[in-house]
């Protein structure tokens, strides 16, 4: 019997604003927020675009309370976020239900690891940015920051999927009963590691992202930490709290194509999506929204839209990847958008896909670019990760 | 141009941690992608590094670099012509 | 509906040992890891290319994915991957780093950096046996029989998938082990933590 998986809480911070409500006004605004590259030195600074959070390190140290060059920027603005959707959630006390964290992320503390990297030897003062490196060590700190008491925390690192599979995960722990609240998302803060690392792949555009476009050179990457609170339908009845929405379905699929490039007509991708609506019991055409992945190479958008073609039969719903306003996030991308998702369903709103103008030659296929208001139900999410990792979710007004 | 032929076949096995491949093995012509050695995408990008690294040649458009490494052959009279190392 | 779940076939490699279902399978002399896998790579007639240029995880990995599996072909396609570890991809991800370290000698290898994730090893897997299924990587403080075992469980009591692939692959600084076993309806191991755990641990 399954029980429904209630979202009460949500938290973000990307480069279009530092919680919900300014995420939210930058989207029906249309607004971008990338720019060239401010906090980090890297000799790429003028041949890339990203979607950089604009608080520097020490003021968010300060807002959260934090001394100086302690802890990464992806734990930083992971705390941030977390707090914010715990008390969107109207949690007093966190420790007052079974309450776990899982969290996505692939930088980890990279970006403090790689800037002392020469000076661990001699400057003692500077070593914590070694432990800090590892993946489990930022989800470690955010839970303590938290308060969270002996409870259930693990970080999942399945690239780009991550976050989605954060939230997948949490989903099945509340079905299942082992937990009765699970703050679920993901965090990665830019880092020369990947800005080079992506470089030297040829999948950076040098000029605004153009998601679904012919045209389109490539992503920008972006930094972003966003959670959502999820609860069982028990505890939502005892404590009476607002809903905001339900993770109605998800899926998982690999594409097994290749290491990091997607599979011509998207095998993974299908694979996903029909897992989710399979888990959701709807049709696709019970779909109102799809929030694509939609990173703007080459290879991902026809791979999706060509996987969006053969999963809605030809029909496919409103679509847009948010993309082109944050840029790629990482680890973080599943839940900004999961958090993006919810938003359209509370709006009745989509979001536009910015900088699109030419459709693509292979098939026909046009974003939505401006902000349309239109009754939603159920909104798909889509998530891609390298290793052919393949998730998708889907968040309905209905339980 | 042989040896700098010789050098390239030895840098692909190398670069490319092509275990059971002998240099006497990869023709002049002999295709590197597709058929022939069956080198993929990552591969590509690595050669393109390497032209950076040890020819001093960057590539401006990397969609260039499908002509030149059509084969040992393409690859080396390019490197010849263009290299500043 | 509960299905009396089993393990049908484990596989443990450290110190220079491959083992399957208990018995030593493959042995090399000196227990550094790169002459180690690349021995067992051709000591089973691998025939893999692609597997020269996988990392040190995905090697790992793909040796005991080709050791546990050996026994009976993945025909039907829906086993789901569920691997974890310590370490995460730190291993590739330092090397990836000094590639990038210093700035008169700035080379940075997309061979290397395509590694610098745990999970590319899933993807390295499922390529070879075209495995199309749910997966996941987690990384823990250490090997977490309990969490494996309720994950494996509830993909196939709720039939996400026919069989799991679960198990611990973890690489760091010359330091190597893999555990990996197959969750079934049929098998020798009743797929409880105390097994897991048990099996994990025999030498």
């Amino acid at each position: 019997m399954s029980k429904g998986v209630a979202i009460t809480g949500m938290g973000i911070i990307s480069a279009i604003g530092n919680n919900v409500a300014e995420n939210y006004a930058s989207l029906i605004a249309g607004k971008k927020g990338i720019s060239k590259i401010s906090q980090i030195e890297t000799i790429h600074k003028d041949e890339i675009m990203v979607g950089e959070i604009p608080d520097t390190n020490p003021v968010l140290e300060q807002k959260l309370g934090f001394t100086e060059n302690q802890v990464s920027r992806t734990v930083l603005i992971g705390c941030i976020a977390a707090e914010e959707a715990i008390a969107h959630a109207g949690i007093t006390d966190i420790n007052d239900a079974e309450t776990g964290l899982i969290s996505g992320t692939t930088v980890g503390g990279m970006d403090k690891s790689e800037q002392y990297f020469y000076d661990y030897l001699e400057k003692p003062e500077v070593r914590q940015h070694i432990t800090g490196l590892h993946a489990g060590d930022s989800s470690k700190k955010i839970a303590q920051y938290l308060g969270l008491k002996e409870s259930f925390v693990t970080t999942i690192s399945t690239a780009c999927s991550s976050a989605a599979n954060a939230i997948m995960m949490g989903a099945r722990m509340i079905k299942s009963g082992q937990l009765e609240r699970v703050i679920v998302g993901g965090t990665d803060s830019l880092s020369k590691f990947t800005i080079n690392g992506f470089k030297t792949l040829l999948i950076l555009s040098d000029t605004y992202s153009a998601p679904f476009d012919d045209d389109r050179k490539g992503l920008n990457l972006g930094e972003a930490a966003a959670y959502l609170v999820l609860e069982s339908e028990e505890l939502v009845q005892k404590t009476g709290k607002k809903v905001l929405g339900y993770v109605k379905g998800y899926g998982n699929a690999n594409d097994a194509y290749h290491q990091t490039a997607s599979s011509e007509h998207g095998d993974g991708a299908v694979l996903a999506m029909e897992k989710a609506l399979k888990v959701a019991k709807i049709p696709a055409t019970a779909i109102d929204y799809v929030n694509a992945h939609g990173t703007a190479t080459p290879n991902n958008d026809l791979s999706e839209g060509r996987a969006l073609i053969r999963l809605f039969n030809g029909k496919v719903p409103e679509f847009s990847s948010t993309k082109a306003s944050t840029g790629h996030t990482l680890a973080a991308a599943g839940g900004v958008e999961a958090v993006y998702s919810v938003l359209a369903l509370q709006n009745d709103t989509i979001f536009p896909n910015l900088n699109y103008k030419t459709p693509m030659k292979e098939f026909e296929l046009d974003p939505i670019t401006e902000v349309t208001k239109k009754p939603l139900r159920n909104v798909l999410s889509n998530s891609f990760g390298f290793g052919g990792n393949c998730s998708t979710l889907i968040f309905s007004k209905e339980i | 141009m042989s040896e700098l032929k010789q050098e390239l076949k030895e840098k692909i096995i190398e670069q490319l941690n092509l275990e059971d491949v002998a240099v006497e093995e990869i023709e002049d012509t002999d295709p590197l992608f597709g058929e022939g050695l069956g080198l993929d995408s990552i591969d590509a990008l690595e050669l393109i590094v390497m032209l950076d690294k040890d020819y001093g040649i960057k590539l401006a458009d990397p969609k260039e670099g499908k002509k030149i490494f059509e084969s040992v052959d393409t690859m080396a009279t390019y490197i010849a012509a263009n290299r500043s190392r | 509906m509960n299905k009396s779940l089993q393990i049908r076939s484990y596989c443990q490699i450290k110190n220079g040992i491959i083992s399957h279902n208990g018995k030593v399978v493959f042995e090399h002399p000196l227990t550094d890891f790169e002459p180690f896998i690349k021995a067992a790579y051709k000591n089973f007639e691998t025939d893999y290319p692609k597997f020269f240029k996988m990392d040190n995880l995905s090697k790992l990995a793909f040796m005991a994915a080709e050791t546990v599996l050996s026994d009976k072909a993945v025909e039907e396609k829906n086993m789901a991957i569920v691997l974890s570890n310590r370490a995460s991809s730190l291993d590739t991800d330092r090397k990836y780093q000094e590639s990038i370290a210093d700035e008169d000698n700035f080379y940075p290898s997309p061979a290397v950096f395509v590694y610098t994730l745990p999970n590319i090893c899933i993807g390295e897997i499922s390529i070879r046996h075209k495995l199309h299924s749910e997966n996941s990587f987690f990384i823990f403080d250490a090997f977490n029989a309990d969490y494996l075992k309720d994950y494996a469980d509830g993909l196939l009591q709720n039939e996400k998938a026919e069989e799991v692939l679960c198990g611990w692959v973890d690489f760091d600084d010359g330091r190597y082990e893999a555990f990996l076993y197959i969750v079934s309806e049929t098998g020798n191991h009743p797929h409880t933590a105390e097994e897991i755990t048990r099996l994990y641990l025999t030498p």
